[in-house]
């Protein structure tokens, strides 16, 4: 059947036909679809993981048996995932396991945008790359092809804009291969120094086995074109290149970014005048290129930072840019922000108004740090708020300076690697004040279940960790429940917390809004008589409320009712609408 | 025959990712090589989002550049004039002409640019604002915003048959939905 989809709905498609059956993934964007399609194939197992680590993990186990298994993870996740990636390298499989990659380039959603080629790299294993929906899916299939013939796992690396565009595919039929029988194999399977040892040859062996393979394999190809310039490219980047440049230049578009090959390089650096090497983020294959002796331009004259397009690419071989329109005042920006009735904002209103330094970390949450609220000090990566803040109060005590602190983390990033941070100020005693937001979803990625909510990865129930009692068998002994609604008791709450001397946990719980389990009030409304335009309902930087007429007002369509601007309002001017009858 | 290129612009939760849902579908349908590109995450919680849409013989990029545009349709005033410069000199920008205030204004350290339509207008920009919100209403739904602009935006595109989109419709919203999408689809698409 011959139908749009997103590249990541592609790959989904390609790894189910290809006989995927164990999938593990943590959502993380551009990546989550891929996996959110995989469970609705009910013929395979999907599962929620805590963390790519974990995910990555039981994608191994699962090929250990003798199935083929994938995971999948945005870039930042393959960072979770490395420590199991560097040795899977070296066991090899028994079935065949992908492990999907998707970087962001430009930033969309990510705190950063590494280059995950680097991983391939250096732990030594092949790495494939589609430029649209139609290879996500054929690239999938062969990914498991590759990973048996070679006996390694597969990276299958995506960017924001093929997991997120749709093109056309044409699909197949799923078939699975009888699972490999499972056999004891220590010496490939035990990884302690031993049989480690005798690992690291094996997998230089294959090393120059795949570059081979990446000579011949029509995953890499030559289109022919012009003979002044020859492209070489890979992804997103060969589709800007073809509608800037077209036949004009010659193309060596790789499907596989590493290994990468040797011959293939020179010779169609032979049939040209000039290579440059098109590609977003780093100077992979440039740096190839230079290591095999092939002259070629990138960097110098492509930046390494965001994202291109068919114009920057144009522009660069001197074409003029496109006329347009061009507004002389500037346009208001529009961030993206919290909710309307989101839960987390009474938190974050109160931790403002206590002055308190917050730790942030990775989710919906993290949009507390924009104005108004800017409630939020740092965000680095899952997790790091609970540890950034112990070694924050370690180095305020070790200088003898004190000053109001707290973090604030997710359910789903708690559990992610929260918890372990959790034990270090558990453990070592530190007087930290860890905030959870509970929202009862992963909410940032689009709503997926994790271990904290009861549901699994269909909806269905499944088991639900007990915040307050996995915090108390940590060893902390204050542990409160507050609902953000309330702003009275968020703030009661957050004021004894940082007036004790022993480690807190404050559970903000109070489920997202957007959840379609949570039920909404009616939309509240502004008794213009009684507001006296102080604008103090501003301050919580909710998008239902705005400031028109000299006077408060509030949106009937976003409005949840939440009563949190309700509660604020010194002069009780916003309320329940009055029934006209 | 040249590429054409559509942009879909508005506010996150406004329902641009059905509208190029149903884009896509009719114009693949139609027997052309079409590709959607569109972000999802961050940008859903109420920020400015953008979807593009081309379609052709053969489509390579997904994305479309400034001054690329065939035609920007924009659920929003403001977010209109924010991509305007991805509108090419032929172009035309079909906008509903609902203000949704972004934060920079909600808090006062911004002002609403209420005639910036005006201020497209005097550039020679083609403008095509429409007041989708109150025939959605009119439809039997604000949610149906989306659909009128698409009923707009077929008038334009002689490639696609209209029926063609009452079938998408048929068959890509939920039962309950097809009556009123259909009907906006009908007010956004009979409009002079």
């Amino acid at each position: 059947m011959k139908r749009l989809m997103i590249g990541n709905e592609a790959v989904a498609r390609g790894l189910y036909e290809g006989g995927v059956t164990v999938v593990s993934s943590y959502p993380g964007t551009p990546s989550t679809e891929i996996t959110e399609f995989l469970s609705e194939y009910r013929d395979i197992y999907t599962e929620w993981a805590p963390n790519e680590k974990v995910a990555t993990e039981v994608a191994f186990g699962a090929s250990l048996s003798g199935v083929r298994s994938a995971t999948c993870m945005k870039h930042v996740g393959l960072n979770v995932a490395a420590d199991p990636l560097f040795t899977l390298s070296y066991t090899g499989v028994n079935g065949g396991m992908v492990i999907c990659v998707a970087d962001d380039p430009a930033m969309h959603s990510s705190q950063n945008e590494q280059d995950s080629r680097h991983y391939a790299k250096a732990a030594k294993v092949p790495m494939l790359e589609p430029a649209d929906s139609a290879e996500c899916y054929a690239f999938a299939k062969e990914a498991f092809k590759i990973s048996e013939s070679f006996d390694t796992p597969v990276l299958f690396r995506l960017c924001t804009r093929i997991a997120h565009s749709q093109s056309v595919v044409e699909t197949g039929e799923r078939v699975v291969p009888a699972p490999i029988p499972y056999e004891r194999k220590g010496e490939k399977f035990i990884m302690m120094p031993g049989n480690a040892k005798k690992r690291h040859p094996v997998v230089e062996e294959r090393f120059a086995k795949l570059t081979a393979f990446a000579e011949t394999t029509p995953l890499n190809r030559v289109e022919a074109g012009g003979k002044h310039v020859g492209i070489i490219t890979s992804g997103t980047c060969y589709q800007y290149v073809r509608e800037a440049l077209g036949d004009e230049v010659s193309i060596l578009k790789l499907g596989m970014v590493w290994p990468l090959p040797v011959e293939l390089i020179k010779s169609f650096a032979a049939s040209v005048e000039r290579v440059v090497v098109i590609e977003e983020l780093d100077g992979f294959i440039e740096d190839h290129c230079r290591n095999i002796g092939v002259k070629v331009d990138g960097k110098s004259i492509f930046s390494p930072v965001g994202e291109y397009s068919q114009s920057v690419i144009a522009a660069a071989f001197g074409v003029e840019p496109k006329p347009h329109v061009v507004l002389e005042n500037p346009i208001p920006a529009r961030p993206p922000m919290m909710c309307a009735g989101c839960p987390h904002r009474g938190m974050f209103y109160t931790l403002k108004k206590n002055g308190v330094t917050v730790l942030g970390d990775i989710g919906c949450y993290t949009l507390g740090a924009q104005p108004p609220l800017a409630a939020i000090d740092s965000t680095l990566c899952m997790g790091a708020s609970v540890s950034g803040l112990h070694g924050f109060k370690c180095g305020l005590a070790a200088t003898d300076r004190t000053m109001k602190t707290a973090c604030v983390i997710g359910d789903s990033t708690f559990v992610h690697s929260g918890m372990t941070g959790l034990a270090d100020v558990a453990y070592n005693g530190s007087n930290s004040i860890v905030v959870v937001l509970d929202n009862s979803i992963t909410g940032m990625t689009g709503h997926q279940e994790n271990p904290t909510t009861g549901y699994n990865i269909h909806g269905d129930p499944a088991g639900k960790i007990d915040l307050e009692a996995l915090c108390r068998a940590m060893g902390i002994k204050r542990i409160r429940v507050v609902d953000p609604y309330d702003l009275a008791a968020t703030d009661a709450a957050v004021k004894e917390e940082l007036a004790a001397d022993e480690p807190s946990v404050i559970i903000s719980r109070r489920p997202c809004v957007l959840l379609k389990r949570v039920k909404t009030n009616p939309p509240l409304e502004v008794k213009v008589d009684l507001c006296r335009s102080c604008k103090k309902c501003l301050s919580l930087g909710c998008p239902a409320i705005s400031f028109r007429d000299g006077h408060a007002t509030v949106n009937d369509t976003l409005c949840t009712g939440c009563g949190v601007c309700a509660g604020l309002c010194p002069f009780h001017a916003i309320g329940d609408k009055e029934v006209k009858g | 025959m040249k590429t054409v290129n559509i942009m879909i612009v508005g506010v996150g939760g406004q329902g641009s990712l059905l509208a190029s849902k149903l884009l896509g579908r009719v114009l693949l349908d139609a027997g052309y090589d079409v590709k959607v590109s569109e972000v999802h995450g961050m940008s859903q919680r109420g920020g400015s989002v953008v979807t593009y849409v081309r379609f052709g013989d053969r489509v390579a990029s997904p994305i479309i550049d400034l001054g690329e545009s065939d035609f920007i349709l924009s659920f929003e005033k403001l977010e209109a004039a924010r991509y305007a410069e991805y509108l090419s000199p032929n172009g035309r920008i079909i906008v509903n002409t609902q203000e949704i205030d972004p934060m920079p204004v909600i808090v006062g350290k911004a002002v609403y640019p209420s005639h910036v339509l005006n201020e497209l207008e005097c550039k020679d920009v083609t403008i095509d604002a429409i007041d989708a919100l109150s025939l959605a209403e009119q439809a039997g739904t604000a949610k149906a915003v989306n659909v009128v602009l698409l009923g707009r935006l077929a008038r334009s595109l002689p490639a696609v048959p209209k029926e063609a989109w009452l079938d998408a419709i048929r068959s890509s919203v939920k039962p309950k939905f097809v009556d009123v999408n259909l009907r906006a689809f009908e007010l956004g698409f009979a409009l002079d």
